[in-house]
């Protein structure tokens, strides 16, 4: 019942070594196996009598996700014990610094925040693919592993779709964290993966800043405040903060959830890309929304009604991330052209998709070039310039499109690190001509063409099936291949 | 062990067929059925044939209002077609099917699981558990930590958590939910032989009694079969049209 365990304590096939951490809900220690491949953890929950009953769910709860969850992004669960005698859970214990570090230096420089907030928002993306909500994000919740990936912890107020909840109440109350806890939260609310997101924007503003943007509020009615009151602009606060920033991250702080980033994904993509993010008002904003906006924000969270809960990974089909590869450096119209097409399909599928509309050329040296046009600067805005000219008919807004010049010499690996990068959900690319089959994919992987020299026709033919065959064989999600209808056919 | 419960089979022999054979695949060594074996559908003694054979080797049936009509006409109000449906199955069974029926019990208790049709609150009022508060009704009438019951078709996972009314979930197929019994829990597992939540698919639900997790399943069954034979018996057209829409 809460007790503390000492050192040699064998539970189940684990040995306890030292006590990592003691918490309000949870006491932490390492403990080892003799079959473990990894470090290992062991949450023991303060149960008994004195403590909530919310406390004992709690454990119930992050059991069950945890047991659900896969990925590099949260820890690997390893087993679980739920009687009342001796409950515990054993997960991998994560390598890795306490994102709290990082808050406690804050302010920090816009490209820190930026890394950091990226590998975040991968992190919550992951999850909400697999129909879960953290609920919970704040600095203490993440840990940042010695490469740089973000992992999740405590699940101990997640939402799993799959599962019932239960900690949803008949009589809403917010559970969470005061200083990042999303509106509609506070209000009870508990299935909406933008919720995460609200909480990630409060946290880049707090890695940016050194504050957390609602302070720390206490008591119900000042937690209510951010149905209506917007943060104060982090540029107000740190004149370092840049526009496009301060534009991310009251994206994410906005109040109506559906005005929010659709996925945190598209957070990831805009914090990777800063000269793509569209500032707006929110980038520009010197001080907080005036009397009348708040007034107008107050009176429509009077109103609040709760909408339906989907499943979590529901949001993301809306908010997907399209990838369209144009070949700029040997355009044929006819297949360009058919490519926008089915691009204009695949975004009518959702009202917030995003397009990247990116290209590969070959490698410039920075040095040789003689001419001005020559140089590596000059040639990437020549083929931004094309991949913005083919893009204007489909009249998309600035806030979902993105343009992007990669340079590499093997076009295939620079798309598919790119989607992968990006949690690309959808690439758009040219089928390799009819009458070169298969043969591509042969000779496939590193077909390198020198930057001057114009390959042969036959040569350039193999050359493109290679490209969008090795794409497709090898992407990290669906691939469509684009080929223009024969002419008579 | 794992325990498959269906209910609502309605005398479609395919779905049953369907889901029986996707629950021994699945592992499935005991049965339990919990009412509405026949009416709407084309093959009430087949079915009933089945569902015998598996009593008669201890599994749990229980009866459902259709199945109560057939044996004593009059004794509830149906709609029409409904109604209907009866009285052509009752033209169907022979004096042994009908003696089944007449002997299957309102309620089986099995240590701490209820079994029942609709609710366990007056089960003999066919009460539809539509909602919370019904399900509370019915939860304290077993006064178990498990009920499980059909009469309303769409499968639904009810179960007490902090607030003192039970809170519904619409359940994912196939997910293994951890239904521990530190807290209560009402599964309408869905209708067998006449699914109504737009999917056509068979439901039923398995649960793992040492693992303490239930599942509920949607099985993919021949439903133009069943419709067809529908249809050829002359009953009415809606009762084969909403099996090919899952309505």
């Amino acid at each position: 019942m809460g007790a503390l365990l000492d050192r040699g304590t064998e539970i189940d096939g684990f040995r306890v070594e030292e006590q990592v951490h003691a918490g309000g809900m949870a006491v932490l220690y390492r403990v080892t196996s003799p079959g473990a491949e990894f470090p290992l953890l062991m949450k023991v929950p303060r149960l008994g009598p004195g403590e909530p009953a919310s406390s004992v769910i709690s454990f119930e709860v992050e059991q069950t996700v945890l047991a659900a969850l896969k990925g590099p992004h949260v820890p690997r669960f390893v087993a679980a014990r739920d009687d009342a005698e001796r409950p515990f859970l054993v997960m991998e214990r994560i390598e890795g610094r306490s994102l709290a570090e990082w808050a406690e230096r804050a302010p920090l420089p816009p490209e820190e925040v930026a890394q950091l907030g990226a590998a975040v928002a991968t992190a919550l993306h992951a999850l909400h693919l697999q129909d879960a909500i953290h609920l919970d994000l704040k600095p203490s919740n993440v840990m940042i592993r010695p490469g740089g990936e973000a992992v999740l912890i405590d699940f101990g107020l997640a939402h799993h779709g799959h599962y019932p909840d239960l900690l949803a109440e008949e009589y809403r109350r917010p559970i969470g964290s005061a200083p990042y806890i999303a509106p509609e939260q506070v209000l009870g609310v508990r299935c909406d993966p933008r919720s995460d997101v609200f909480a990630l924007g409060a946290v880049l503003y707090e890695l940016a800043t050194g504050e957390t943007p609602f302070g720390s509020p206490t008591t119900p009615a000042t937690l209510r405040k951010r149905l209506w009151r917007d943060p104060v602009p982090p540029r107000a606060l740190v004149p370092a903060v840049p526009e496009w920033l301060q534009e991310v991250i009251l994206h994410c702080l906005e109040p109506d959830a559906s005005a929010r980033y659709p996925t945190a994904a598209q957070v990831a993509f805009d914090l990777a890309h800063p000269a793509d993010v569209a500032v707006g008002e929110r980038g520009l904003r010197r001080r907080r929304a005036g009397t009348g906006q708040v007034v107008r924000r107050w009176f429509k969270a009077i109103g609040f009604e709760p909408p339906p809960c989907p499943q979590p990974s529901a949001y993301a089909a809306g908010g997907s991330i399209v990838l369209a590869a144009l070949a700029t450096a040997r355009a044929d119209p006819a297949q360009t052209d058919a490519i926008r097409e089915a691009v204009r399909r695949v975004l009518a599928a959702g009202d917030h998709t995003r397009l990247a509309v990116v290209t590969v050329i070959p490698p410039t040296p920075d040095l040789g070039g003689t001419a001005p046009e020559d140089t590596a600067t000059a040639q990437r805005l020549k083929h931004r310039v094309l991949l913005r000219h083919w893009a204007e008919p489909l009249k998309l807004p600035g806030t979902q499109l993105s343009f992007h010049v990669l340079e590499a010499s093997d076009a295939a690996a620079a798309l598919l690190e790119y989607a992968r990068v990006n949690a690309v959900d959808h690439i758009v690319i040219g089928a390799p001509p009819r009458d070169v089959p298969l043969r591509g994919m042969l000779g496939a992987v590193a077909t390198r063409v020198a930057p001057d020299a114009a390959p042969e026709p036959l040569q350039l033919l193999r050359l493109l099936g290679t490209v969008s065959t090795k794409v497709a064989a090898e992407a990290p999600c669906t691939v469509t291949l684009v080929r223009p209808r024969a002419p008579g056919a | 062990m794992k325990l498959a419960i269906l209910a609502d089979v309605h005398a479609n022999l395919e779905a049953l067929t369907a889901c029986l054979d996707h629950a021994r695949a699945a592992g499935a060594e005991a049965f339990a059925f919990v009412g509405d074996l026949v009416g709407y559908g084309a093959d009430p003694a087949a079915v009933l044939d089945v569902v015998r054979s598996h009593a008669e080797s201890g599994a749990v049936v229980v009866r459902g209002n259709h199945d109560a009509a057939v044996v004593s006409p009059g004794a509830e109000t149906m709609h029409r077609v409904a109604e209907e449906a009866i009285a052509w199955t009752r033209t169907r069974l022979d004096e042994r099917h009908q003696a089944f029926l007449a002997s299957l019990p309102l309620l089986v208790r099995r240590g701490d699981l209820v079994f029942v049709h609709a609710s366990a609150d007056r089960p003999a009022d066919w009460t539809y558990v539509t909602d919370p508060l019904h399900a509370a009704a019915s939860l304290r009438a077993a006064g178990t930590h498990y009920v499980f019951s059909g009469h309303v078709h769409e499968p639904v996972l009810y179960y007490t958590a902090l607030a003192e009314r039970p809170i519904a979930f619409q359940p994912v197929p196939g997910v293994a939910i951890p239904v521990p019994p530190r807290r209560q829990w009402l599964a309408i597992v869905g209708s067998c032989g006449q699914p109504r939540d737009g999917n056509t698919a068979a439901c039923y639900a398995l649960l793992d009694l040492e693992r303490e997790r239930l599942a509920f399943q949607r099985v993919p069954y021949d439903w133009a079969t069943a419709a067809a034979k529908i249809r050829a018996a002359g009953l009415p057209e809606r009762l084969a049209a909403r099996l090919e829409r899952g309505e």
